[in-house]
């Protein structure tokens, strides 16, 4: 979309090549944010709206959540005062960026019936090219999944939004009390796959951002943006910042043979305790930025004449989900459960050869009742002895 | 389905506040459409002319509460080829079911100042519970797209498209955030029928389960959150004794702690 020069130069004469660093200073942020609508860009990120820190237009940097935290456990979620005005200084919120890749309801297709027959209207792919600005570490490797499933997949519409997309990443300041990313190997370091990763640092009384090239894209939209080369001491200070999130993780899980564990022990008693606390109210696979289950539904008009395919997000916690000729196929809510969670810790290495599950924390803070899928798989692993020789999920 | 024979579409009312049946009028833009597609035979909100049946689809709103009621269900079950309740009142009761945990003789007593002219059951029943209904559509009152895709369904020959999952998955959907979780305000959400759109949540209040239990609600489990959140044991009796109350899941999630005589919800 927008075009790439051979070489882009910042305006200080600095060369803008992928995997070059430089620093922003914050009083120039607004220059960055100016930049991105200038590419022609709409730029979307954090915003504080209804008590929480959710995605949404950005304008003005005041738009932002200057000075804001979060404070997350298990079921809760506050929002707190930070005492300084970091731009990026909170953890994941309740949404996620599949709310503009994979939106919640989409039209698929639209027919008509005509002399005999039926037409059917592809919808337009077309649409605004965002720049999502903030993602974190984990939330590129949930891109990076549902690319898998949806664009590896064929979709059109999931396709073009995401060819469009310019994705900021920002290397996490803070880790929740819910975040895991560091065990599961998906951050808070961003590893790749950004057009631009910032760091945001606060110390030595000097508020700035070291801004890493991940992409052409990325470097084409600096041109008019004041950067200077980054220092040793500001490169030294970014690596701190992730090492200290990094140590600081609300929550940790344990990978060892997780597959072979979940697979294994589809009669372990736990699978019944989880479910008396769960509330199959899908929450968590809803808040959950890899979860890509939907529905697809025909909607006729009255005259039957016309007709639309929508497609919406649905939850393997719907036993309508599971239904096959006219009956669920998991009618339990142990039984539930145990397919969310095997699938997404387990058979999702079967399926996509990794983890369906990036660390955010989500399912944790947002689920109602504060089940937590690292402390199942501990109480599992606890007891391993309860395995039936057969293997296998079960039903 | 040619216009020579349209479907009769008749409208039945029970013990309710007419608020689901009116529904329809509140359909406008959908409203002449629904029209051209059936002859709606008895409409005495909207019209006093009437048609006699049989009806192909009877919609039935209100619960029933006396013995004349009761046998009148019956005709009309006799009459219509597809009967579908709508609403709280004809798919659980309603509020009125309050009564079925309390002394109806003294209600009256109280209310009336002739209670011996008052025929009355000792309970508020669904229409379910007096004669097989072929769908129930759920709400205090009815959402009407979902009104507009049951007829449309029925006029299809179709099963009507109306999701039993929860609140929770509107409020995500739309991307309001967890009242529950964000705020620590009650809300029976999690427990609760989608339908509505989440319209409370939405305006910053937990729900109120007007659309009845979704399809594996789990109670018990929320009444501990409710509990922690700092509701006392009488207000999650009350918060489970409204519009669904007699709802077999909220009537088991009220609990044993019982309405002090003479004292609602």
């Amino acid at each position: 979309m927008t075009a790439t020069p051979p070489t882009a130069i910042a305006p200080s004469g600095e060369l803008l090549s992928v995997g070059s660093r430089h620093t922003l200073e914050r009083s120039d942020f607004p220059r960055f944010l100016a930049a991105l609508g200038t590419a022609g860009y709409r730029v979307v990120g954090p915003i504080v709206r209804d008590g929480a820190i959710v995605y949404g237009e950005i304008h003005q940097e005041s738009d932002l959540p200057i000075g804001w935290t979060d404070r997350q456990e298990a079921g809760t979620y506050r929002l707190e005062r930070r005492n300084d005005d970091a731009l990026f200084g909170y953890a994941v919120g309740p949404q996620s960026w599949k709310k503009y890749l994979f939106p919640s309801r989409e039209r698929l297709w639209t027919a008509h019936r005509t002399d005999g027959s039926f037409r059917v209207d592809a919808e337009p792919t077309d649409g605004p090219a965002f720049v999502f600005l903030g993602v974190r570490a984990c939330e590129l490797a949930a891109i990076a999944i549902q690319d898998r499933v949806f664009r590896s997949g064929g979709d059109p519409g999931y396709a073009a939004r995401r060819a469009r997309t310019l994705r900021v990443a920002v290397q996490c300041g803070v880790a929740g009390g819910t975040c895991f990313c560091a065990s599961m190997g998906t951050g808070p370091a961003v590893g790749g796959d950004h057009d631009l990763a910032l760091t945001e640092l606060l110390g030595e009384g000097r508020h700035r951002f070291l801004v890493e090239v991940g992409s052409p894209a990325g470097a084409s939209v600096l041109h008019s943006v004041p950067l200077r080369p980054a220092s040793a001491p500001d490169l030294g200070a970014a690596g701190a910042v992730v090492a200290r999130t990094s140590a600081s993780m609300g929550r940790s899980m344990d990978l060892h043979q997780i597959r072979d564990l979940l697979v294994e022990t589809p009669e372990h008693p736990r699978w019944a305790s989880v479910a008396e606390r769960c509330l199959s109210c899908a929450n968590c696979t809803m808040a959950c930025p890899t979860c890509f289950c939907h529905s697809t539904e025909e909607v006729p008009d009255l005259t039957g004449e016309h007709v639309e395919r929508w497609r919406r997000w649905d939850s393997c916690f719907h036993s309508a989900f599971t239904e096959l000729h006219g009956s669920p196929v998991r009618k339990s809510t142990p039984s539930r459960y145990r397919q969310w969670m095997t699938h997404k810790l387990a058979t999702w290495y079967d399926q996509f050869d990794r983890s369906g599950c990036v660390g955010c924390g989500r399912c944790i803070t947002w689920c109602p009742v504060g089940i937590d899928l690292t402390e199942e798989v501990a109480a599992i692993r606890a007891m391993p002895g309860v395995r039936t020789a057969a293997g296998g999920t079960g039903g | 389905m040619t216009a020579a024979a349209r479907p009769k579409l008749g409208i039945f009312k029970f013990a309710s506040c007419d608020g689901c049946q009116l529904t329809l009028l509140d359909c406008e833009d959908e409203l002449l459409p629904v029209a051209d597609r059936v002859e709606i035979a008895d409409f005495r909100e909207a019209s006093s002319a009437v048609l006699d049946g049989p009806y192909d689809l009877a919609l039935v709103e209100g619960s029933i509460t006396t013995p004349g009621d009761a046998e009148r269900i019956q005709a009309i079950r006799a009459n219509a080829r597809h009967l579908v309740t709508i609403g709280a009142c004809a798919t659980a009761g309603g509020i009125q079911a309050l009564r079925n945990f309390a002394d109806v003789r003294e209600y009256t007593r109280v209310v009336y100042a002739r209670p011996e002219y008052i025929r009355t059951v000792a309970t508020s029943t669904a229409i379910g519970d007096h004669v097989p209904v072929d769908f129930e559509l759920r709400g205090c009152p009815i959402q009407k797209g979902q009104l507009l895709e049951v007829i449309t369904a029925f006029l299809g020959h179709r099963t009507p498209n109306v999701p039993t999952e929860s609140v929770c998955v509107e409020c995500k959907r739309r991307g309001t955030v967890c009242v529950l979780v964000a705020r620590g305000t009650p809300c029976l959400g999690p427990v609760t029928q989608a339908g509505c759109g989440a319209l409370c949540p939405s305006f910053d209040r937990g729900c109120y389960g007007c659309f009845g239990p979704q399809d594996s609600p789990n109670a018990p489990s929320l009444r501990g959150k409710l509990l922690e959140l700092g509701m006392d044991p009488p207000a999650v009796h009350r918060i489970y004794r409204t519009f669904n109350a007699n709802a077999p899941s909220f009537r088991a999630a009220a609990g044993a702690t019982d309405v002090p005589a003479g004292g609602g919800p």
